[in-house]
């Protein structure tokens, strides 16, 4: 009985939209672990992070060992095998940022959020994580946050991006 | 032979290899880890690197790693450059940044290749000072210990558990210097192989955790050239003892057959020698049924009354020497003798034999089954009965790859980029069995066939290769697939317990052979010397069954380590029991037969005696002693002479030692005459001296004994072997099979095989392979087929069909802790049709009633099984009233209690959270 239970319930963690989104990227590889990354980032892009059940549901509709897909989900920086925040602010730390003052403007971002790297803040708005590079040197330093760069970061620029966040009482 | 400088010396290399090989070759020391001679290169770990110089003009060179570097006539490269000299250190260095000082405490020490490479770079002082990464441990199983901080990233356990051994539920996770080796979650490695990470991994991240349990440093063990006793394959192996316990046993490197690696059942299974169980003393039974240990002595006086003018009978057995069981024949004469096969196994075993000694096909050892392009197994579940061969499948599928590699040009040895050109090509490998097997997932055919179906298809096929004209759809593709084939290789065994499908595996094989000169044929056994006691059996030999008929008119029934419980069925095991006759039983452990017997003997096991064994070729080998027998056991064959001395008739008194026994056989007939080659006897000395069980380095042989006595006590004189328990002597070129353990000055590690081979990879330098025994007239089999099918079954009627099982099924080792652990329940496999149809589901409870069977056994419900048929497990206490080939039916037991899934330790919280009442 127990099986049976616990197999229902892996065919259950992948809703049928994320399903069919996978299906479709199974159309443009020869193999089917092809697909892990692409169904990594399909669920990940709806549920914020991968759990132990949906990796477990993703390797077997790709029929591969969840050894295997763990392989590759802990290899990648932006596959979240922890919860984030609503939105993950990746920021950057790399030279251009560097010689441009990023360190302050980290500071400053942990000190408006509360967080530092690898934390989520108390509202679960936001979670911090360094990144080597966004590709914006000439704007430098720069932020995403969710899906937006924010660039030429200064203090004020800081404060304006998590002022909605700074209103409420948590901080 | 193409020449290239290295360092200004011009040293000779083999046309194709790389330059690491070639250096290793040419007795030159390149550190290395990555690279593994079965593994080939993938340049991760960078540590052989070496300068190449482009031009005779060019004094910078640059640095290329020798793993990766294919030598070609006249480059020019140097090791010993400042440049390469430092590189090769700071690598070390880089990897020494993580690893911790642990060496005291690590059970690598002593025999660990980091050790040796890092001394061997001469980095001696750490500078770094900050924090080393730690890692979280996991439980894989009561087999293997995970150390994770000791990792180097060198990838081999990864390349060896998934790539070569084709495990899937271990990998590497994460990135940069966080990268971790092991399993998405704490359990139980699934790899019947995994014990080789033990030896694979270059420091002590996997290392062996009973041996941890009671453990000793490499150099404190006492070793000795041994044969594994886990199946009929033959592995060579180097047990270790130490304090009279045999502590571990190391893979030991035989070119023909193991290579580097043996199955958990070999390195795991011998744990049985130390068991609490083991018998010390002769017991005689007195009338209330209890046994009482008495002298040996008195034993033999006793037994004398039982032997004199009276007849007896010896039944033999198939994991006993070839030695025993031929005395046994010898003395008692052979209308005297059984082979002690059961009698579904003797018949099987008597055509697999004749099989062998007329087929016109090649019996390969099992690195020429690597060579196969084509392979058709032949209901035998290979990954279970004979793990090795599996292993060597697995290799063999692979030509597929190669041979596209040596279109592109890549080299075998570029593992890497043959293994990405490759993907999931594989040669052809076509599984004809009744149900499910490890191999399934490699296989590109695979057909679920009843045993009978199974030698119907093969007599179909042999007869479409030779030209008949057969309309069958899966019969004309095999057919066409083994044809094209250059070397087709046919598998089969006496695992199905089927002569049938042996004689329908002898046809393919003659037919292939026909139609190509390079076709093998490979038959599996079931135990170590199946073989070599189905080899004594001639025409006057008893089988059990006319054994028990004949109960009334024996005396004296002599038992050579059987136990015939796992070989007879209940009612013959109650007219045993029933029976007045004198049962002298020899035997290493308790078990039910000594139980029933009047007298028992207390036998040494493998480990403490010499023996030969015929493995599934018909190849003779030889283990030594690893350490002197105990208390009052002795070798079964030492027993037997003095038994046969107290008989009126005193034909074996004059033997007084071991080679005298092995004198004696090869006496006895044509086909043992080669015996006395198969190792060197006791006269053998190598440049004067016996070869030394223990190292030089061998610690604390004076104070051992310290907390008893400190008197020094003598050290056991080996009169019967050319090996001494001692540390003076050498070992270095003596025949491979007198080779006890290796080691090589600077490598520690077992590394140092490469030490001992006549090149990388290739025979050892003075290589005795053991001596074939059955050489075929290459007649074909040629045997006319005519035989019964039992017609269709009724409803709710199965044929039942023996499973193997690594670990459970083979006897010795189930006695052994971690085996047992692993063995789980007894089970009855069936389809999941069949689970539907008898409203059942994994893990619930069936009855099967049969014959004077009426048992109840776990489901467990597989991929795929034949029409009408269900498996047993074999092997198993509870399914030994149950026979191959028997009709049974199966109804729900609804009083079943599922047993509870394995936990280990981390999983308490769940089982609390879970509550009991989900597994009631």
């Amino acid at each position: 009985m127990m099986e049976a239970l616990i197999q229902t319930d892996l065919a259950s963690v992948l809703t049928n939209e994320e399903t069919a989104a996978i299906d479709a990227e199974l159309e443009h590889v020869p193999y089917k672990s092809g697909a892990a990354i692409d169904a990594l980032k399909i669920v990940q892009s709806k549920r914020g992070w991968i759990s132990d059940e949906c990796l477990t549901a993703i390797s077997k509709h790709l029929e591969m060992s969840v050894d295997e897909l763990e392989g590759i989900a802990t290899f990648y920086n932006l596959i979240y095998r922890k919860p984030v925040g609503e939105k993950v602010i990746l920021f950057c730390d790399s030279v251009s940022c560097w010689i441009c003052g990023c360190e302050d403007a980290k500071e400053k971002v942990s000190k408006v959020l509360n967080i530092g790297y690898g934390e989520t803040t108390a509202d679960n708005k936001y979670t911090l994580l360094p990144v080597p590079c966004l590709g914006a040197c000439d704007r430098a330093p720069v932020m995403m946050v969710g899906d937006e760069l924010i660039t030429n970061l200064d203090d004020a620029k800081i404060e304006a991006t998590f002022s909605q966040s700074l209103l409420s009482e948590d901080y | 032979m193409p020449k290239v400088l290295v360092d200004g010396q011009p040293i000779e290399v083999n046309e194709g290899e790389n330059l690491l090989e070639a250096c290793l070759n040419a007795g030159l020391d390149l550190p290395y880890f990555c690279w593994h001679p079965a593994m080939g290169s993938v340049g991760s770990c960078r540590q052989c690197a070496v300068v190449q110089y482009q031009s005779d003009e060019d004094t910078n060179g640059r640095i290329v790693m020798g793993c990766m570097t294919e030598v070609k006539e006249g480059a020019r490269f140097s090791l010993e450059t400042e440049n390469a000299v430092q590189f090769r250190e700071a690598i070390i260095e880089s990897l020494m940044l993580n690893h911790p000082h642990d060496c005291p405490v690590c059970s690598e020490g002593g025999e660990c290749h980091l050790q040796d490479m890092t001394v061997m770079v001469g980095h001696r002082d750490r500078r770094y000072t900050g924090k080393k990464n730690t890692h979280r441990n996991q439980y894989l199983g009561p087999l293997i210990n995970h150390e994770m901080n000791r990792c180097i990233t060198c990838y081999r356990c990864e390349r060896f558990y998934k790539d070569y051994a084709g495990g899937k539920d271990f990998g590497a996770q994460a990135s940069r210097d966080r990268v971790f080796f092991g399993r998405q979650t704490d359990g139980v490695l699934e790899s019947e192989f995994s014990g080789n990470l033990v030896e694979v991994c270059p420091t002590g991240v996997f290392t062996d955790k009973p041996f941890l349990a009671h453990y000793s440093r490499k150099w404190d063990l006492q070793s000795a050239p041994s044969i594994c006793t886990g199946c009929g394959v033959g592995c060579n192996t180097a047990p270790g003892e130490r304090y009279g316990r045999l502590k571990r046993i190391h893979n030991r490197y035989n070119y023909d057959i193991n290579g580097y690696f043996i199955c958990d059942r070999g390195r795991f299974g011998a744990g049985y020698v130390n068991n609490k169980e083991r018998i010390d003393y002769a017991g005689l039974r007195e009338v209330d049924g209890s046994y009482s240990a008495i002298r040996h002595e008195n034993a033999l006086a006793t037994a004398g009354q039982w032997l004199n003018d009276k007849r007896v009978v010896g039944i033999g057995s198939p994991r006993a020497s070839l030695e025993s069981n031929f005395l046994l024949k010898h003395w008692l004469g052979p209308a005297n003798f059984s082979s002690g096969l059961s009698d579904a196994e003797g018949p099987g075993m008597k055509q697999l034999i004749k099989v062998l000694s007329t087929t016109k096909a090649n019996v390969p050892s099992v690195r020429q089954m690597q060579s196969a392009d084509a392979i058709l197994i032949l209901g035998e579940d290979v990954a279970n009965t004979a793990p090795r061969i599996s292993l060597a499948l697995r290799q063999a599928v692979r030509n597929k790859s190669f041979s596209m590699a040596e279109e592109a040009g890549i080299p075998e040895w570029q593992d890497a980029a043959v293994r990405n050109l490759g993907q999931d090509e594989l040669s052809p490998l076509i599984i004809v069995t009744s149900s499910e097997s490890r191999l399934d997932n490699i296989a590109s055919h695979i057909y679920s066939l009843s045993p009978d179906a199974i030698a119907d298809f093969g007599f179909s096929l042999a007869a479409r290769l030779d030209g008949s004209d057969i309309e069958d759809e899966m019969v004309c593709g095999v057919a066409d697939i083994l044809s094209q084939a250059s070397r087709p290789l046919v598998v089969s065994g006496i695992g199905s317990f089927s002569p049938d499908i042996l004689s329908s595996a002898a046809k393919v094989a003659d037919s292939l052979s026909n139609l190509n000169k390079k076709a093998m044929l490979s038959l599996c056994v079931s135990e170590s010397n199946s073989m070599g006691v189905a080899m004594l059996s001639d025409e006057h030999t008893l089988s059990l069954a006319s054994v028990m008929e004949q109960l009334d008119d024996i005396d004296t029934l002599v038992i050579l380590e059987n136990d015939l419980s796992r070989r007879l069925d209940r009612s013959a095991l109650q007219k045993l029991s029933e029976s007045k006759v004198n049962i002298i039983a020899l035997d290493v452990i308790e078990n039910s037969t000594l139980n029933r017997a009047s007298m028992v003997l207390p036998a040494a096991s493998f480990a403490e005696s010499e023996g030969s064994l015929v493995n599934f070729e018909g190849r003779a080998q030889r283990y030594f002693p690893v350490f002197e027998p105990a208390r009052d056991r002795l070798p079964s064959w030492h027993w037997l002479i003095k038994l046969a001395s107290l008989d009126n008739d005193n034909k074996l008194s004059a033997l007084a030692c071991f080679d005298d026994v092995v004198s004696l056989l090869a006496d006895s007939d044509k086909k043992w005459e080669e015996i006395v080659k198969v190792a060197p006897g006791q006269t053998f000395r190598d440049r004067g001296q016996k070869i030394p069980r223990q190292t030089h380095r061998y610690s604390g042989r004076t104070a051992m004994n310290a907390s008893v006595s400190v008197h020094e006590p003598p050290q056991p004189k080996d009169n019967e072997t050319a090996l001494a328990y001692s540390m003076e002597g050498l070992n270095r070129d003596q025949p491979s099979t007198l080779s006890p353990y290796v080691w090589s000055p600077g490598w520690n590690s077992n590394h140092s095989v490469q030490k001992f081979q006549s090149k990388v990879d290739g025979q050892h330098k003075n290589q005795t392979p053991g001596i074939i025994l059955i050489s075929s007239n290459q007649n074909g089999f040629g045997e006319s087929v005519s035989y019964e099918r039992t017609g269709a079954l009724e409803a709710n009627n199965w044929t039942l069909i023996p499973i193997a099982c690594i670990h459970g099924s083979e006897e010795l080792s189930s006695y052994t802790k971690e085996i047992a652990e692993l063995s789980g329940n007894a089970f009855i496999a069936i389809s999941e049709d069949a689970a539907n149809a008898l409203g059942v589901l994994d893990g619930d409870g069936l009855q099967v009633i049969g014959g004077s069977a009426e048992i109840s056994l776990e489901v467990r419900v597989v991929d795929r099984m034949a029409e009408g048929c269900v498996g047993y497990s074999v092997g198993y206490e509870e399914t030994l009233s149950l026979a191959p080939g028997q009709t049974v039916r199966l109804a729900k037991d609804a009083s079943w209690i599922r047993s509870k899934p394995h936990l280990i330790a981390t999983d308490g919280a769940s089982e609390a959270s879970l509550g009991e009442s989900l597994y009631v």
